[in-house]
């Protein structure tokens, strides 16, 4: 990990919100749900997270994994804010290291 | 070395899981989920791991989300803790318990794995046994032998296919390359 994690940290990401008391994108502004590698997380059981929390097959969370482990980061899911902090929390329950950004 | 011992946790017929541990090794357990509910109630550096910044970089943002569910993860980790305590000398468990278990074990293994510095190349075997920290070590290794299991016999009551697969990254071909 490390390697992978550009455009974390840093200072005030200067994201004017809301600009005229009204959500420029509106409703339908996506956010991303973003997974980070640690050394810590067992491969078998990121899998079986994603498979539990999002219904996704084997394959298809197993790919999502090796994406994590390789570049550091993946885009998980997303959706409304809503939805999206939602599945950040479940994934926090679970100990995984994930974050929100805008899609 | 413990790879080579017999399996803990088998998965039944009847959908529940068969645990098979020596008396040492619950005696053991018996004290972790304690210690990990003691941390919970400080401040120590390694919760960063347990909970997580939602959005690095956006202070407010983060406030808000924190104040949202800060308290759910809490009352979670002490209900997965509760569950442990309570079935720690079960020859069997449901499957809610013994995602209660592996919720624990992993936070607990968070907090070690964090304490130790674990890195993605670790290697135990390089840790000398005259190391003050070879105990940890050990647990560290002894946790996360019995969590894979866990995590192989859970994922083996998962449905094979799920319809819910479309479902997921937005339609999009993926993230760009990092």
């Amino acid at each position: 990990m490390g390697a992978a994690a550009e455009g974390r940290g840093g200072t005030a990401p200067v994201e004017v919100d809301r600009p005229s008391g009204e959500d420029v994108a509106g409703p339908a502004r996506k956010w991303l749900v973003v997974v980070w590698n640690d050394p810590v997380n067992l491969m078998s059981y990121v899998v079986y997270v994603f498979q539990k929390l999002f219904g996704y097959s084997r394959e298809r969370a197993t790919r999502l994994m090796l994406e994590v482990h390789h570049r550091g980061r993946a885009v998980v899911a997303s959706g409304t804010r809503e939805k999206a902090e939602f599945d950040v929390a479940r994934l926090h329950a679970h100990g995984l290291w994930a974050t929100l950004e805008p899609g | 070395m413990a790879a080579r011992l017999q399996r803990r946790i088998r998965r039944t017929r009847r959908g529940d899981y068969r645990l098979r541990l020596p008396a040492h090794e619950r005696a053991l357990l018996r004290s972790l989920p304690g210690q990990l509910r003691a941390v919970l109630g400080t401040d120590d550096p390694a919760l960063e791991r347990l909970f997580p910044c939602a959005y690095p970089g956006d202070p407010a943002r983060e406030a808000e989300f924190r104040d949202l569910v800060r308290g759910d993860l809490l009352d979670r980790r002490l209900s997965a803790i509760e569950v442990m305590e309570r079935t720690l000398d079960a020859d069997r468990l449901d499957e809610d318990e013994l995602q209660a278990w592996v919720a624990t074990i992993n936070d607990l293994r968070l907090v070690l794995g964090t304490r130790l510095g674990v890195t993605e190349d670790l290697d135990l075997e390089a840790v000398p046994d005259d190391d003050p920290r070879a105990p940890a070590f050990a647990l560290y290794a002894y946790l996360t032998w019995l969590e894979e299991q866990a995590v192989e016999e859970l994922a083996a009551g998962l449905p094979p296919s799920p319809a819910g697969d479309q479902r997921g990254p937005g339609g999009g071909p993926g993230p760009p390359p990092a």
